[in-house]
């Protein structure tokens, strides 16, 4: 039996943007075991909720992730809004979700551009980049930040899309979507791509739901599991069926992100299409009494805000279950029986956000 | 199926130009509702404190007595609650981004705004009877 070493992984590596620690257990090259530590970059934002006012914590909300910032909010807003009973207006709900496809199509085409860098296709990750860029253009015209839209609050959201806008993002939309799958025409077909990712990782849709991955993870494996379906914000009117992959290997998780950017893409169109007109919020009076688990899907799997008031303007408690941390099991047991020079691209195909995990 | 998926995007990047600008010398792009900085317009305030109470990060600060409106740039996060609150337009936000800075101040204002001459009734009950105005609206 060979002898068996331990090689750190992380927190510093090329690969990772950010910090998570995993100590590999090798036999020669190959990968036997993989113990994960976390903990680098906690904030406490948690806590913070009960320093800030209910209406201010949006903010924060939005903050605990740079990437899936809109969504957290949104999430957060959903928790405030049912416990306090305030009916959302339908072109608050529509707009919602136009700003939350696109922040999806962005991260998705971050992550597809990351993970095309991991594999040491330079010309793809910048074509990913490229295109997010026009994202984030539509992002900042419609809310006045690329990043952080600080768009949704308690209510409703604080911006509305002007006609002219909507039917302007709807014309670029064929374009762009165009662009997407000649993007994602690479992923899905090129034969390099293939090679380093086909049967890589594997893990099985029992392991996977056993072991709670959540968002594409779990979707790459046969899970058809997505948040979306029950219908939070306009998706609901909108009609919606989750992208799924049976193989359960990276090209399977990679497959799910790019056909969801197509995905999100005919969302955007459908929402503009029917978009109500009316308010786009509603007064917000009173403080927030009760509990409740708000849940809503990002990029990278379900998000989970429990919310607890107590009456008054602070609320008293809120915990935040990101998917990341859900992906974090299934990393571990896709691990064992890879090679080591695998293990970047393993890593990255869970799509790890570790500053939304740790907040 | 292919290897050469890519070359197509290649040839017409190649043929298209670069992508990025090069900032600083050319400048970033903005639209009309990005959020750079806050402008402060110290003739027009009449020191509601609206802003101070609306503001998430505690980055303005108001001396009603001495007339002074502080804001500190490091703490401000652009959110804009501050412009849609204030009742009197004194602020307003910048589409661009305020430059970098190598030491924290807090950038200081006197406010200049001269309240126009009633007679009728006292300063001091005017100040109090504005702020409650402005708290229900
Ligand atoms: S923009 Fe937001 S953070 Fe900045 S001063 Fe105004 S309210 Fe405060
Ligand atoms: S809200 Fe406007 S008028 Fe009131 S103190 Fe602030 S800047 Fe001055």
């Amino acid at each position: 039996m060979p002898e068996r070493i331990i090689v750190p992984f992380g927190p510093q590596h090329p690969v990772l943007p950010e910090p998570i620690h995993i100590d590999l257990v090798l036999e020669d090259e190959n990968v036997v075991d993989a113990i994960p530590s976390i903990g680098y970059i906690h904030r406490g934002l948690e806590q913070l909720v009960q320093k800030r006012e209910y209406t201010e914590y949006v903010y924060v909300a939005e903050r605990i992730c740079g990437i899936c910032s809109f969504i957290h909010a949104l999430c957060y807003c959903q928790g405030v809004e049912h416990i306090m009973k305030i009916e959302v207006p339908d072109r608050a709900r529509y707009l919602r979700t136009i700003w939350s496809e696109y922040s999806r199509i962005h991260s998705h085409l971050l992550w597809l551009g990351l993970f095309a860098d991991g594999m040491g296709f330079e010309n793809l990750f910048m074509r990913s980049w490229q295109l997010r860029e026009s994202v984030l253009d539509v992002l900042e015209d419609t809310t006045g930040g690329r990043v952080i839209q600080g768009s949704c609050k308690v209510g409703g959201v604080r911006r509305d899309i002007g006609q002219e806008k909507l039917d302007e993002i709807h014309r670029s939309l064929d374009l762009f979507d165009q662009q997407c799958r000649g993007l994602g025409d690479v992923f899905l077909n090129d034969d390099t791509v293939k090679y380093r990712l086909k049967g890589l990782g594997v893990i099985s849709k029992d392991e996977a739901y056993d072991l709670g991955a959540a968002g594409p993870t779990a979707r790459g494996s046969g899970v058809a599991m997505d948040h979306r379906e029950t219908g939070y914000a306009a998706y609901g009117d909108l009609g919606f069926k989750p992208v799924v992959e049976t193989t359960g290997d990276c090209y399977a998780r990679c497959a799910v992100r790019v056909k969801e950017v197509y995905a999100s893409i005919d969302l955007i169109r459908r929402a503009i299409e029917e978009m109500p007109e009316g308010p786009i919020d509603v007064k917000v009076k009173g403080t927030p009494d009760g509990e409740y688990f708000s849940r809503a899907e990002q990029p990278r799997g379900e998000v989970i805000h429990y919310l607890k008031g107590d009456g008054s303007k602070h609320l008293a408690r809120a915990r935040i279950r990101t998917p990341t941390l859900a992906n974090i099991p299934p990393l571990v047991k896709m691990l064992p029986g890879i090679q080591l020079a695998d293990v970047p691209i393993v890593v990255l195909s869970i799509d790890p956000c570790i500053g939304c995990m740790e907040r | 199926m292919g290897i050469f998926q890519m070359t197509k995007t290649v040839l017409r990047n190649l043929a298209g130009g670069p992508a990025t600008r090069q900032y600083p010398a050319v400048p970033a792009r903005s639209c009309s509702l990005t959020r750079g900085h806050i402008v402060f317009d110290p003739s027009s305030c009449r020191s509601c404190s609206l802003c101070v109470k609306r503001c998430p990060c505690e980055a303005i600060r108001l001396d009603k007595e001495a007339k002074v409106w502080e804001i500190d740039r490091m703490r401000c996060i652009a959110c804009g609650d501050c412009v849609e609150g204030c009742p009197f337009g004194s602020l307003t936000m910048e589409q661009s981004y305020h430059p970098p800075v190598t030491e924290h101040v807090v950038e200081r204002y006197t406010i200049t705004y001269v309240k126009p001459e009633r007679p009728a009734k006292k300063p001091a009950e005017e100040s109090t009877k504005e702020e409650g105005v402005g708290e229900s609206a």
